[in-house]
């Protein structure tokens, strides 16, 4: 069974083309998530998908059924929001209430559902509490309730960590990844941040200007980009890129991750240290390349190189990645 | 230097106040004044020797006083609610939807800001003539609301724009229809914003003189600005009468002063969304 179906659908906002011909089949109980940088159309995307905007043509499928045209809260979808939306004159549990309440069913459910998600997400101490008096992890908390108490066919999350401090955030991802092993529900995802996308994603989209640039699972992104903008778009610090390296063609360009780089006398990669990031498991360097190339090493554990230290550098042949003028994978 | 800033803001303030407050502070004292006393010594406070109380005894005895109060208090309060719901209503539209003409369309509401409406008075006088909603409530009550709709438009567009998408569409995808949205979710927003347009419109609705004189000035519909102009004569004014009636109609506006800023304060401190 599919969980979502994406045929041809684009979008546009009077003559600017935000989507273009997007392809997406979602099966049930994948875990996807939506990568790129800010304006990609991810968001728009995940609009259309909740039936908050219409596409402009093609085919959106919830379940095996057409949606387009059906209005967001009858086609079996729940989303949580960045900024948590929850309603601010009601309680926790209404707010995650209201839902069903609309929907019509029976209190006992009603009840039944908001205790369930209170349970699992810790917020049984809170039902009678407004959002301005909980805490912003608490919020989105109850914003995923809200989502939970639905049973929806399909969970939309548009970028639901961005407000978080970086603790609270890497905790709410841990959670939302058990949620998504207790529920077993299909889930779409929109983030910029590739951290949550490599660590939740059973596949990643990664999308640049309305387009799908690749699909798949995260490390065969990584290990296997179809181009040279998701070569580049995963990975921190990112893929280096060379088009002076000895034995490259002209128009051809060569990409090495950092952390496939290996100090060697009289390597292929030779440079001046500029910068150091010491983050205790890893050691960052930004090295200028006497080629006139800079490139990013990453050396695991702790290194004593300092900022004007010459250095050399090479790496194994089998780890880098050859592109062509136009970005495209040369394999 | 920051000591003296706020000393200083303080005196402008406080300055300003006895200013705005002199009139209606010589109205009161006066109100509560023989005739003689008034002119003798506008200024001085009423003493056991000029206090009397023969303007309100006038006003009691002198036309259908309760009445008047009566009408202002329905035309001011009838007008707000059209004012507030319309307005919101139109200014919901025009910031949450993309329709054909929207900019149009605020631009035409915004136009009524900048053109006064008692210059179409002639021509409102025969429409109400000809619909014979002369000497009724209702004239006014429609021409103030006409009157207060662009300034409310105009603040409360601006007020609903800020809202947050993101609320609207969780009550979408709840399944809140889009006036349940309207009603529950962006308005208890907006009540700050509903409370200023209420204030300022509030008061010139109140005080008017000119449409109730042309458009109602029948003695039932009378509102009470209007009653008040009894004691002013061509030669003769009933000074007391028309102090007294001045210090009773400034209550009212103010019990409804007080009950919007409360709300206007109210929604300042409570809510936001994040």
């Amino acid at each position: 069974m599919t969980a979502l179906t994406l045929e041809n659908v684009s979008k546009s906002f009077g003559k600017v083309e935000v989507l273009k011909d997007i392809d997406l089949t979602v099966e049930d109980g994948e875990f996807i998530v939506f990568v790129g940088p800010s304006g990609c159309g991810k968001s728009t995307l995940l609009r259309v998908i909740a039936g908050l905007e219409e596409a402009t043509s093609g085919e959106v499928s919830i379940d095996g059924e057409k949606v387009n045209g059906i209005p967001p809260a009858r086609r079996g979808i729940a989303m949580v929001f960045q900024s948590y939306a929850l309603y601010p004159h009601l309680t926790v549990q209404d707010n995650m209430a209201l839902g069903l309440k609309q929907d019509g069913a029976p209190k006992a459910r009603v009840a039944e559902q908001v205790a369930k998600a209170a349970r699992m997400l810790d917020l049984e101490p809170y039902l009678k509490r407004r959002p301005a008096e909980l805490s912003g992890g608490q919020r989105q908390r109850v914003a995923i309730g809200r989502a939970i108490v639905r049973d929806p066919k399909l969970f939309l999350f548009d970028e639901p960590l961005s407000n978080l401090d970086a603790a609270l955030r890497m905790n709410t991802r841990v959670e939302i990844a058990a949620l998504h092993r207790t529920l077993k529900a299909s889930m779409i995802y929109v983030t910029h941040d590739q951290i949550e996308a490599m660590t939740l994603a059973d596949r990643i989209v990664v999308l640049r200007d309305g387009r799908i640039e690749q699909v798949g699972a995260p490390m065969d992104l990584y290990n296997d980009p179809a181009n040279r903008f998701v070569a580049g778009f995963l990975g921190a610090p990112s893929m280096n890129f060379f088009e002076r390296l000895p034995g490259t063609r002209a128009g051809e360009v060569l990409g090495v991750r950092p952390e496939y780089l290996r100090p060697e006398q009289g390597g292929r990669l030779r440079g001046t240290v500029t910068h150091v990031e010491r983050l205790g498991g890893d050691t960052n360097l930004l090295v200028a390349s006497d080629a006139g190339e800079g490139f990013a090493v990453r050396l695991f554990g702790q290194d004593p190189t300092r900022v004007g230290d010459d250095v050399a550098f090479d790496f194994d042949d089998a780890r880098a990645l050859r592109f062509d003028a136009l970005g495209r994978r040369m394999r | 230097m920051k000591r003296l800033t706020p000393a200083l803001m303080h005196l402008a303030l406080l300055t300003y106040t006895v200013v705005a407050l002199f009139p209606v502070f010589v109205i009161l004292i006066n109100s509560f004044k023989a005739r003689k006393a008034i002119f003798r010594e506008p200024l001085a406070l009423p003493d056991a020797d000029s206090f009397s109380l023969v303007g309100y005894q006038t006003v009691a005895m002198q036309g259908d006083f309760l009445l008047y109060f009566q009408n202002s208090m329905i035309v001011t309060v009838a007008s707000l609610t059209f004012i507030l719901l319309f307005g919101a209503m139109a200014a919901f539209a025009l910031s949450e939807y993309r329709f054909r003409g929207n900019t149009l369309m605020g631009l035409y509401l915004a136009l009524g800001i900048m053109i006064p409406i008692r210059i179409g008075t002639v021509a409102i006088l025969e429409m109400m003539v000809k619909t014979g909603l002369v000497n009724t409530l209702w004239a006014l009550i429609l021409v103030y609301t006409a009157q207060g709709l662009p300034l409310a438009v105009f603040i409360l567009s601006e007020f609903m724009k800020g809202v947050s998408d993101d609320l609207k569409n969780a009550g979408r995808i709840d399944g809140l229809s889009e006036y349940a949205i309207f009603f529950r979710l962006v308005l208890p927003l907006v009540r700050p914003a509903l409370a200023t347009v209420a204030v300022f419109n509030m008061i010139p609705i109140w005080n008017d003189l000119w449409f109730p004189l042309i458009l109602a000035p029948a003695e039932e519909v009378k509102t009470l600005t209007l009653g008040s102009q009894v004691f002013i004569g061509q030669f003769v004014t009933d000074w007391n009468a028309v102090l007294s009636a001045l210090s009773m109609a400034i209550l009212p506006v103010m019990v409804l002063y007080v009950v919007f800023s409360r709300q206007l304060i109210r929604g300042i401190t409570s809510g936001a969304v994040k």
